[in-house]
């Protein structure tokens, strides 16, 4: 193949003679080309990862001398620190409410539009517009509408459902973040998924309608086997980012009430940016790295059971 | 189990109920923005007034210019331009060269790298801030606009994204270009760029979008509160006034305008690469 190019390239730019020459030149080229990206990739993002896996072995504290603790803090981590499994639990929590209401919201939300016989667009670009305003924006207006006494409670009140103010509960204060989350990103799945829901060869379904499937039979062996490539991309996508969750919770409950909804994302701005344990800190990231790889790769697994791709 | 066949009347009918009860649904979702702006026009005492009222006794438009002078959020308007701003451009000009090298020159090692360049997007952000913050420091640039601007400037994902693109443009349009001596800038800049705009407006749209939003970063990086973006500011005012929630919530609806006036101009566009995504879901 390379040989091939080659000699369509000489043979199509007659000046250069050695196709020794033609490749340095060209390699000169892409070199002066590629030196912004490189240099940039290689300071804020190479050097970062591997500084980020040093430093998790470290005991470095900002001020004074890191020293090499080895896997101390991991240790720590899994037996010692009192608020890691907490933590995490709250992560996964999250993660798992989150990632099932998100897809099967934005699935129906795409089903419904996709019925619809106008306007269509309009009702895509409504549940699209949070994705693209400031996560902490609607995290402060969704704080206002859960004060206490705001109004959400006078709405619960005025339904004669009595229930303590979400954000300052134990119990509800995550059931909350979860819904500013919802509200925040559903869009960018709904218009996803919609997208895809589009590109279903309208004369498969008019063949199940005639050999008289229904609706509802033809959502379920149509629609939803052809769109499952697209499905599955959106929930690994969403997963990753939910595993990573921070925004809302730095606005709206700081990790409270007591710890209820510290994620890892907060876990780490914490130990990193309040404490100051720049290698503790490194050490939860790299776990929440190697959460969303377990995750990722668990997804890709399943995959096989559930994804049709069409050969 | 057949369906019966309905009569037109039925039909329109059920149509209207559909689209009226997703319109229900819709006007409920954008119910948030409506409670901001609600709010940002009353003043605090009625904010916080028990019971909650829908709308004010009085309307004070006048607070998103109050909001405006009183808490310098002109100054963090400013800030979250510039800093979306120049990184757009940084990553548009650096993503074009190195998506260039990689769709149309030969060097060894060329698949390699560009394996490696998509590897780093599976990495999360979050995981870096630690020692990107540590390089910063180090580099004296905490509380300066380099110091939020270049280490979010040189994401790989544009790179890859306009290598695509170019891909797709005929090798034939710049073949006659190089018979006639024209280097390989020049017809980067006059031959692909022009040809490749929908893909560079893309790439633009989503790295504004993502910088005007973004908080954690700004939030380390810009110690001292001029120097604060509007999501920062946001929350600064949160914590040091406390209870100006008019005013806050001013500064929230001025912070998502630029995205709502996006999102609504350049539906297509975005429709359109949400779909492109969604096809390559498969693949």
């Amino acid at each position: 193949m390379a040989a091939l190019h080659e000699t369509t390239a000489t043979a199509t730019v007659p000046r250069q003679r050695s196709a020794g020459g033609f490749h340095a030149a060209e390699g000169r080229t892409a070199f002066f080309f590629l030196l912004p990206s490189l240099l940039g990739v290689t300071l804020f993002l190479v050097l970062p990862i591997i500084a980020s896996l040093v430093l998790s072995f470290t005991n470095w504290k900002l001020l004074g001398a890191p020293a090499f603790v080895g896997i101390a803090n991991y240790v720590r981590l899994f037996t010692a620190d009192p608020q890691f499994w907490p933590v995490l639990r709250n992560t996964l929590f999250f993660t798992a409410e989150y990632l099932v209401l998100n897809i099967v919201i934005s699935l129906g939300l795409a089903v419904w539009i996709s019925s619809l016989k106008m306007g269509q667009r309009w009702f895509r670009v409504i549940f699209f517009l949070p994705t693209f305003t400031p996560t902490i924006a609607v995290a402060i207006v969704w704080m206002l509408i859960f004060a206490p006494d705001g109004l959400f409670d006078s709405v619960m009140s005025a339904l004669s459902i009595h229930m303590p103010s979400m954000l300052t509960d134990q119990k509800l204060a995550m059931q909350a973040v979860v819904i500013v989350s919802l509200w925040a990103n559903v869009g960018y799945n709904t218009v996803l998924f919609n997208a895809a829901l589009d590109m279903v060869p309208v004369n498969y379904l008019e063949a199940a309608r005639i050999d008289g499937a229904g609706a509802w039979a033809r959502f379920w062996k149509i629609r939803l086997p052809l769109i499952s490539p697209t499905l599955f991309f959106g929930t690994v996508m969403t997963a990753i980012t939910s595993l990573q969750v921070f925004d809302q919770i730095y606005v709206m409950t700081r990790g409270g009430p007591g710890n209820a909804t510290a994620t890892l994302g907060f876990a780490i701005y914490q130990r990193g940016f309040e404490n100051f344990q720049m290698g503790y800190a490194s050490t939860i990231a790299w776990v929440m790295f190697a959460m969303i790889m377990a995750l990722t790769a668990l997804q890709f697994w399943l995959q096989r059971k559930w994804v049709h791709y069409d050969n | 189990m057949t369906t019966k066949p309905r009569s037109a009347r039925t039909t329109l009918v059920l149509d209207l109920i559909n689209h009226g009860a997703l319109a229900l649904v819709a006007l409920l979702f954008l119910f948030p923005f409506f409670w901001m702006v609600s709010n940002a026009i009353r003043s605090n005492a009625e904010v916080l007034a028990i019971p909650v009222r829908i709308l004010p006794n009085v309307f004070q438009w006048g607070n998103f210019i109050e909001a405006w002078t009183q808490l310098p959020f002109g100054r963090f308007f400013l800030n979250s331009a510039i800093v979306a701003v120049s990184v757009t451009i940084i990553t548009v000009i650096v993503s074009c060269l190195s998506g260039y090298a990689f769709a149309r020159l030969k060097f060894p090692g060329r698949d390699t790298l560009l394996m490696a360049y998509l590897g780093t997007l599976m990495v999360p952000a979050i995981m870096l801030i630690i020692p990107l913050f540590l390089i910063v420091n180090n580099l004296g640039m905490v509380n300066t606009f380099q110091g939020v601007i270049l280490p979010v400037a040189f994401g790989t994902f544009g790179s890859f994204l306009l290598r695509q693109f170019f891909l797709s443009i005929p090798m034939e349009l710049e073949e006659a270009a190089r018979i006639d001596g024209a280097s390989r800038l020049r017809i980067l800049v006059s031959i692909i760029v022009p040809l490749s705009m929908p893909a560079i407006g893309l790439l633009s749209l989503f790295t504004f979008i993502a910088q005007w939003n973004n908080f954690l970063w700004p939030l380390i990086v810009m110690t001292g509160a001029d120097n604060a973006t509007l999501p920062v500011g946001l929350t600064l005012f949160k914590t040091q006034q406390g209870t100006a929630w008019n005013y806050i919530m001013a500064g929230a609806a001025l912070s998502m305008l630029p995205g709502i006036i996006l999102a609504v101009l350049l539906q297509k566009l975005i429709y359109g690469s949400i779909a492109l995504n969604s096809g390559m879901g498969g693949r």
